[in-house]
């Protein structure tokens, strides 16, 4: 799977756990999903679920302490999916 | 001196009426909430009835985002937030601003018995499979018994106390005491306060496992639920929340606020499961003495009451209510006040009870009606003999009332007892 398939399906993800007042526009891959989106940092176990669900993999504990932006997120994608 | 409390808000969330305007147009017209739930017949229970507020979800995404909804489960959590946030607005009362601090003076009571079983229930497969990792960030907080107060405690930005209480089936009753304390002892200007139950075969299925319950009038929902009748044969199980905006009398004033009546008093106790008093049943003494204490704490005598809303749940126990209640205010016969049981319309709401019960109670203060007592045509003869038939209503009667009591008792031999005055 591409880098550009991955963010197509990560981003309606991410764009579910935004505070109302953060437009989806505001929405980069290197963007900090909780210091620059805030997005409450107890979602990222939520988000970690949708991605599981959706991708077909598994994070573990250490997956999770790496993530912080999307870019983050797509590199465990691929090293999982590939 | 303590300072006075007035009721500015009301929200109820019931079997028969969600919102202040249905829900005064069903006590009125003493319109049933109870219904058959084949769910319940397919799980092989003795009484397959229950009470369950209708909820679109429509009304439900009024009150919580998309994302607060996702993967939510908690049926009480979701009642306590709608009648909650109604009562705020009823007082005409804001939230705090996203940018604001919290409002220190405005303070949460809201109980509960339980919290989210149908979230913990799934929660307890996933685990069970190994699957911890796999219960998602909200598990906690939908059933920790703090839920609900925790929800509406941020929806609102409230900074004084954020509390849940829990006592069985007096827990509206009591919260709604907890918050006029606060604001009697000068702690707290405002307080939301109420409870809030969960529906369902897991909440309700230990009560049928008692037979507490009713298995006699399956087929016939609207007639099951029989406070006060001889032929009473157990509760129907209910849920849904009640919620009070309790205010102090300055506050109030100052903001020209609505005020449906003043909390003038009340207490609680405990019988201590002992004399008749056990785990499930009351002790008449300690119930009595409750009712007494009320009064003394209202300084209002047993002459004063014009209505009571009783707790009356269709069992063998109603007519020792009665006598407990004969006892406590010293009149019986033709000087009996009005009494009459909502429960008679949606059933037992169980830890929510105290709450919708005392809104119904306070409705009928505010628009001096007594609401009818249904399916008790068959007065049973040990309440008869005690107090006259004319006390018990079973038609709408339009009445000044000016003094109320509302009492509730709960498992645990706990008893709260509440007096209400038009202000």
């Amino acid at each position: 799977m591409t880098t550009e398939a991955i963010y197509a399906k990560l981003l309606p993800i991410i764009q579910g756990y935004l505070p109302e007042d953060v437009d989806t526009s505001q929405v980069h891959p290197d963007s900090d999903l909780t210091r620059e989106l805030n997005i409450n940092s107890a979602h990222l176990v939520d988000i970690v679920l949708d991605v599981e669900d959706t991708f077909d993999v598994e994070f573990a504990n250490e997956d999770m302490e790496n993530l912080r932006t999307m870019n983050d997120a797509i590199a465990i994608i691929h090293k999982k999916i590939n | 001196m303590r300072k006075r409390v007035v009721i500015t808000g009301l929200g109820v969330v019931s079997p028969n009426g969600v919102g202040v305007p249905a829900f005064t147009e069903a006590l009125k017209n003493g319109t049933s909430g109870v219904k058959h739930y084949p769910e319940l017949e397919a799980l092989n229970f003795s009484c397959q009835l229950g009470g369950i507020p209708p909820l679109s979800e429509e009304k439900i995404a009024a009150y919580f985002s998309s994302l607060q909804l996702k993967n939510f489960q908690s049926s009480g959590i979701c009642y306590g937030v709608i009648a909650g946030m109604d009562a705020l607005q009823d007082a005409g009362l804001d939230i705090a601003g996203k940018t604001d601090g919290a409002l220190t003076q405005f303070g949460i009571v809201f109980g509960t018995g339980t919290s989210g079983v149908e979230k913990f229930r799934e929660a307890i497969y996933k685990l069970d499979d190994g699957l911890v990792r796999r219960l998602g960030s909200t598990t906690v907080a939908q059933t920790m018994a703090s839920g609900v107060s925790a929800y509406l405690g941020g929806m609102i930005g409230a900074g004084n106390i954020v509390t849940t209480n829990s006592s069985a089936c007096a827990t509206g009753t009591e919260a709604i005491l907890m918050g006029y304390e606060r604001i009697a002892a000068g702690k707290a200007t405002q307080m939301l306060c109420g409870s809030t139950c969960d529906h369902g075969p897991y909440v309700w299925g230990g009560f049928d496992a008692m037979k507490v319950t009713t298995y006699k009038h399956n087929h016939e929902p609207h007639r099951a639920s029989r406070p006060m009748s001889a032929s009473a044969s157990g509760f129907v199980p209910g849920s849904g929340a009640g919620a009070f905006l309790l205010e102090s009398l300055d506050s109030a004033r100052e903001r020209g606020a609505t005020i449906y009546a003043e909390v003038l008093g009340g207490a609680v106790n405990s019988g201590g499961q002992r004399l008749e008093g056990s785990m499930t049943a009351p002790n008449s003494e300690a119930v009595q003495q409750c009712i007494e204490m009320a009064l003394c704490d209202a300084g209002v005598t047993g002459a004063d009451i014009d209505y009571i809303n009783g707790h009356l749940t269709a069992t063998v126990k109603d007519p020792v209510e009665i006598e407990n209640w004969c006892a406590a205010l010293k009149r019986s016969g033709t000087d009996f006040p009005y009494i009459n049981s909502l429960k008679s319309m949606v059933g037992h709401c169980l830890a929510a009870s105290g709450a919708v019960e005392s809104v119904a109670a306070v409705l009928q203060l505010y628009h001096n009606f007594i609401a009818p007592n249904l399916n008790c045509e068959d007065l049973h003869p040990e309440i008869t003999r005690r107090i006259d038939t004319e006390c018990i209503p079973q038609q709408y009667l339009e009445t000044p009332l000016k003094t109320i009591v509302k009492a509730s008792f709960g498992f645990g031999d706990v008893n709260a007892c509440v007096i209400f005055r038009k202000n």
